[in-house]
């Protein structure tokens, strides 16, 4: 009764690209290993769009592990690795986006805005300081920030 | 009123703009690398058999217009595009198969099934072929010229999508 | 008949809105005591009549009425009472009428938890709310209607995306609607006080409860969706940056700059031009997330509706609710001129850095999961932007962010002492660091950002503490007394960020110190992993209601005593067919053990693909949001905010 579930089971399950499985021939060198996991890291799964084929049980996200070990197995840098595949897929493929002239605006957008962000808060800082009141001299700008700390701490 | 507080607006008509222009692109849709580029090196044995059966030569050989389709038995769309196929050959076309990851006695049934398209039909046991055509779903259709890459298209090939994509691709590398 | 019914209601909860919308606002800007009055009813009737709309919707789906066009599409006799009820809003059209129904929900309870806000304002408020339901209840109708018929009917039904058929997946969905449509009354407060054009400490101090809120639901939906992502895919993967994940991800990110900076104009009657705005952006990413996932205009694993049609009509409405507001606002902005000033190292400068980095996170968040798109309408070229991308930019806001955290309650304000702020954490400094280096050193090591960020997380959780010692006098007596005498709002502030403290410890933990094990294993074999052995002991075949599967069944045994037995499963659903991975997870306190069973050699099914992998302190990152989450609600159970919605005390 048993086996023959489990045989209904793996035909229901044949019907399917997405079976979950191992990747059996992993690299013996630990340090080549690790190398592949961080190139595999970087390459999108093409047929799930979303993820890595370090976690996609899809076939050609297999295939590809398996070519990214054969490539680190024959001497290929990171690199090259790399651009075996946008050489067939395009940039596409790479989930980090190549640091180039049109994807700089989107590596720096975090400095960016935080510059923009700085400039208009400290503008705005200034303007209400002079709104609010004549500026003051050193002296009494010194006076004020005394005071202000004695009362302030509490 | 301070120009300054329009700039959150102006912003958001931006990114709408971008969203519309979005809406009518495919997201999915990822052209080949190989437009325009000789085919790749490779060498396939036929269905269920040792021998040679489809190279690059065989493709750069050919004189005028053929098509590379990559299927499978197991594959849906397949079955859904096949019909159209059977049309083209109906009308002349020259198509080339590649199975890709399929048994053998799987494929065999389907052209039997379905009905054979193909001028001839060769086997992509291990998938290695299709990475190196830059194939990522099936099915997908290669159109090609003197040895070259003219066009690729992924998903299923119906009526429309040949009169929108391939015709004016196919009248223009005709002249 | 119930179908037709319900579709009914929807008409009439829509004809409702447009009258609680129109006839209000006008009797507020005119004065007109009796037209104000429909707005309360309106409200009330609305949430009725949704109500109804939605039961009717649940109804069909409980009975399996495949005559329904949405029920034979996502149903299927066969699947258990609970993913028959969770399929009303497992679809494009039964989630878009959830939406409208948590929005009428929380229309009425702003209706009626509101009735001691000046009554222009409620008013106005109702009105902005009714025309933000306007826009959902024409989409339903118009573009996606629930009740279609079809004709003939199919006897069975098509079945819901296996993967969806999971209780964290069940409840995912309206939690984190009830966040994104929570925030839809913080944009009525906003939009209201433009119109208005005033805010001040009693309108923060209105908005802070619902924010907060629609932020613990938020998190917790957020949160559970990122779990089932981790137990479900069988990859132990928590989160991916996908499009859809990023959609309530930039919400959030607002949302909790705004629970902060409603602070500052509670407390100090300035920032108001900024958190209306925030409060409008927070919406707006609400919106802009339902638009990402309705339209499919950006790939993703979860968009199940893709339909330009719909994506035109969404986007309509978000360039009219937003872009409306977003105007409005640079009309008004200038009347809320800003109130007490403050040093530029205070409390308030504290906030405004908080504040900074996370609108700047949701920003490069949005920009990184629109800037394929961009890139693809303006050159054509098709580019990823993945996981390395925005842990890096996230990650690189996020160190600053926490730095600022630990010192923001330490700060006073109007003008703090930075250097002496800096003095009484010193002692916490050297603990976290000490704490961070033995911690390192027992994991054996690792990469650097590991460290770093180890150390993000015990510098938060040690001044966290210290601050809260501090604060309370712990070490005098009476503390006991004085812990729980605490205001709520200060109690739950230390939660949260305690919680923070807990998951970022988690989360540098689990991401920079797993391991893992695939191989094949036969019955007996045994594999090990961070200490543990597991045994492969058996398989046996099961019957689901609507599935097969494979249960495999593993000893684990730690220094040779066993510790569980653990019971993966491979399961193949019937409709449709689709297998689906069922881990088996340990979940102790220094780590979770997960484990995987895949695919058995054809001939003799004696051989099994397994996958194991070790996650440390992977609960510490579930632990600690539901801590955040805790936080959220005892800051809710504040006295202060109690006299803002109970009537009395005025």
């Amino acid at each position: 009764m048993n086996k023959i579930m489990i045989v209904i089971f793996w035909l229901l399950m044949g019907t399917s690209a997405f079976a979950v499985g191992v990747d059996e021939k992993r690299l013996s060198d630990p340090a080549e290993e690790a190398r592949a996991q961080e190139i595999m890291k970087q390459l999108r799964c093409l047929v799930c769009q979303n993820q890595s084929i370090v976690d996609s049980d899809a076939g050609l996200a297999k295939d590809i592990r398996i070519i990214v070990r054969e490539r680190i197995l024959a001497g290929d840098t990171d690199q090259q690795v790399l651009t075996f595949m946008t050489e067939r897929y395009g940039d596409w493929v790479l989930l980090k986006p190549p640091f180039d002239g049109a994807t700089i605006i989107l590596w720096l957008s975090p400095l960016l805005l935080l510059g923009v962000g700085f400039i208009i808060i400290i503008r705005n800082q200034r303007n209400r300081k002079m709104a609010t009141s004549a500026p003051l001299s050193d002296e009494e700008q010194k006076r004020i920030a005394q005071l202000l700390n004695e009362n302030g701490d509490n | 009123m301070k120009l300054k507080a329009f700039f959150p607006f102006l912003i958001f008509c931006v990114i709408s703009i971008a969203l519309y222009v979005g809406l009518s692109l495919n997201p999915g849709e990822i052209p080949s690398e190989f437009i325009d580029d000789p085919i790749p090196e490779f060498s396939l044995p036929v269905v269920g058999g040792e021998e040679v059966g489809l190279t690059t030569a065989d493709l750069k050989n050919e004189e005028g217009v053929v098509l590379v389709n990559f299927f499978a038995s197991w594959c849906a769309p397949c079955y859904v595009e096949h019909p159209f196929l059977m049309e083209l050959q109906k009308r002349g076309y020259k198509i080339y198969g590649v199975a890709y990851k399929d048994k053998a006695h799987a494929t065999n049934r389907f052209l039997k099934e379905q009905g054979n398209p193909y001028f001839d039909t060769a086997a992509d046991n291990d998938g290695r072929v299709a990475i190196e055509w830059g194939v990522y779903g099936f099915p997908e259709t290669f159109i090609i010229k003197d040895g070259v890459i003219r066009h690729k298209h992924a998903g299923p090939i119906m009526e429309m999508q040949f009169e929108d994509e391939f015709m004016p691709i196919l009248e223009s590398i005709s002249k | 008949m119930i179908a037709e019914l319900g579709h009914f209601a929807l008409i009439l909860a829509c004809s409702l809105s447009v009258i609680q919308g129109v006839f209000p606002l006008y009797g507020s800007i005119n004065g007109n005591g009796r037209m104000m009055g429909i707005s309360l009813p309106a409200a009330y009737g609305q949430f009725l009549f949704v109500s109804f709309a939605f039961a009717a919707l649940m109804y069909s789906f409980i009975v399996s009425d495949f005559s329904v066009a949405n029920v034979a599409t996502n149903s299927h006799t066969l699947k258990p009472m609970l993913y028959k009820v969770s399929a009303t809003w497992g679809n494009h059209e039964g989630s878009i009428l959830f939406w409208a129904l948590i929005l009428a929900l929380f229309g009425a309870m702003v209706a009626f938890f509101g009735r001691n806000l000046p009554r222009k304002f409620h008013v106005t408020v109702l009105s902005v709310q009714a025309f933000v339901g306007l826009g959902f209840y024409l989409f339903l109708l118009l573009t996606s209607n629930p009740f279609e018929r079809i004709f003939p009917f199919p006897n069975e039904g098509n079945g819901l995306n296996p993967l969806l058929q999971d209780p964290g997946l069940a409840f995912h969905p309206p939690l984190l609607y009830l966040g994104y449509v929570g925030l839809s009354v913080t944009f009525s407060f906003a939009v209201a006080a433009l119109i208005e054009g005033r805010v001040d400490a009693a309108w923060a101090r209105w908005v802070r409860p619902w924010t907060l809120l629609a932020w613990c639901f938020l998190t917790t939906g957020l949160t559970l969706g990122s779990w089932w992502a981790y137990y479900e895919l069988g990859w132990g993967g928590w989160w991916f940056w996908d499009p859809v994940e990023n959609a309530a991800f930039m919400p959030w990110l607002v949302a909790t700059g705004l629970l902060h900076s409603a602070i500052v104009v509670e407390k100090r009657d300035t920032l108001k031009a900024w958190t209306i705005l925030l409060a409008i952006i927070a919406f707006s990413f609400s919106l802009l997330g339902t638009f990402i996932v309705r339209s499919g205009v950006l790939t993703s694993v979860h968009a199940f509706a893709t339909d330009p049609e719909r994506g035109v009509f969404i986007l309509l409405f978000l360039f009219l609710v937003i872009g409306g507001s977003l105007f409005l606002f640079a009309l008004r902005a200038d009347k809320l001129q800003p109130g007490g000033l403050f040093a530029p190292i205070s409390r308030e400068s504290m906030l405004i850095i908080n504040n900074l980095l996370l609108s700047v996170s949701a920003l490069v968040v949005m920009f990184g999961t629109l800037y394929p798109l961009l890139r693809d309408a303006l050159t054509g070229e098709k580019i990823t932007v993945g996981p390395p991308f925005f842990n890096m930019a996230f990650g690189s806001l996020m160190i600053p962010l926490i730095i600022v955290m630990a010192l923001g309650p330490m700060a006073n304000w109007k003008r703090a002492d930075l250097m002496g702020i800096l003095s009484r954490l010193k002692f916490m400094m050297v603990v976290s660091l000490v704490a961070t280096l033995a911690f390192y050193y027992m994991a054996g090591g690792g990469a650097i950002m590991a460290a770093v960020w180890l150390g993000l997380g015990m510098w938060l959780l040690f001044s966290t503490l210290y601050e809260w010692s501090e604060r309370i006098k712990l070490f005098k007596g009476g503390a006991l007394k004085r812990i729980l005498r605490q205001p709520r709002a200060s109690m739950g502030m230390t939660f949260g960020h305690l919680g923070l403290a807990i998951a970022v410890l988690g989360m540098a933990a689990t991401s920079y110190w797993d391991s893992e094990y695939q191989g094949i294993m036969g019955y007996g074999d045994k594999a090990t992993i961070a200490g543990y052995e597991v045994t492969l002991n058996s398989t046996d075949g099961i019957i689901g209601p609507n599935y097969t599967a494979v249960r495999a069944s593993f000893d684990v045994n730690k220094d040779g005593q066993k510790v569980t037995t653990l019971e993966p499963e491979a399961r193949v659903y019937m409709t449709p067919p689709m297998p689906t991975t069922e881990a088996a997870i340990l979940s102790t306190f220094l780590g979770d053990l997960f484990v995987v069973i895949g695919e058995a050699n054809s001939e003799n099914y004696d051989l099994w693909a397994v996958r194991l992998y070790f996650k440390p302190l992977q609960a510490w990152l579930w632990t600690g949001v539901a801590i955040m989450v805790l936080g959220g609600f005892i800051s809710l159970s504040d006295r202060r905010f109690r006299t803002g919605t109970i009537k009395g005390k005025k």
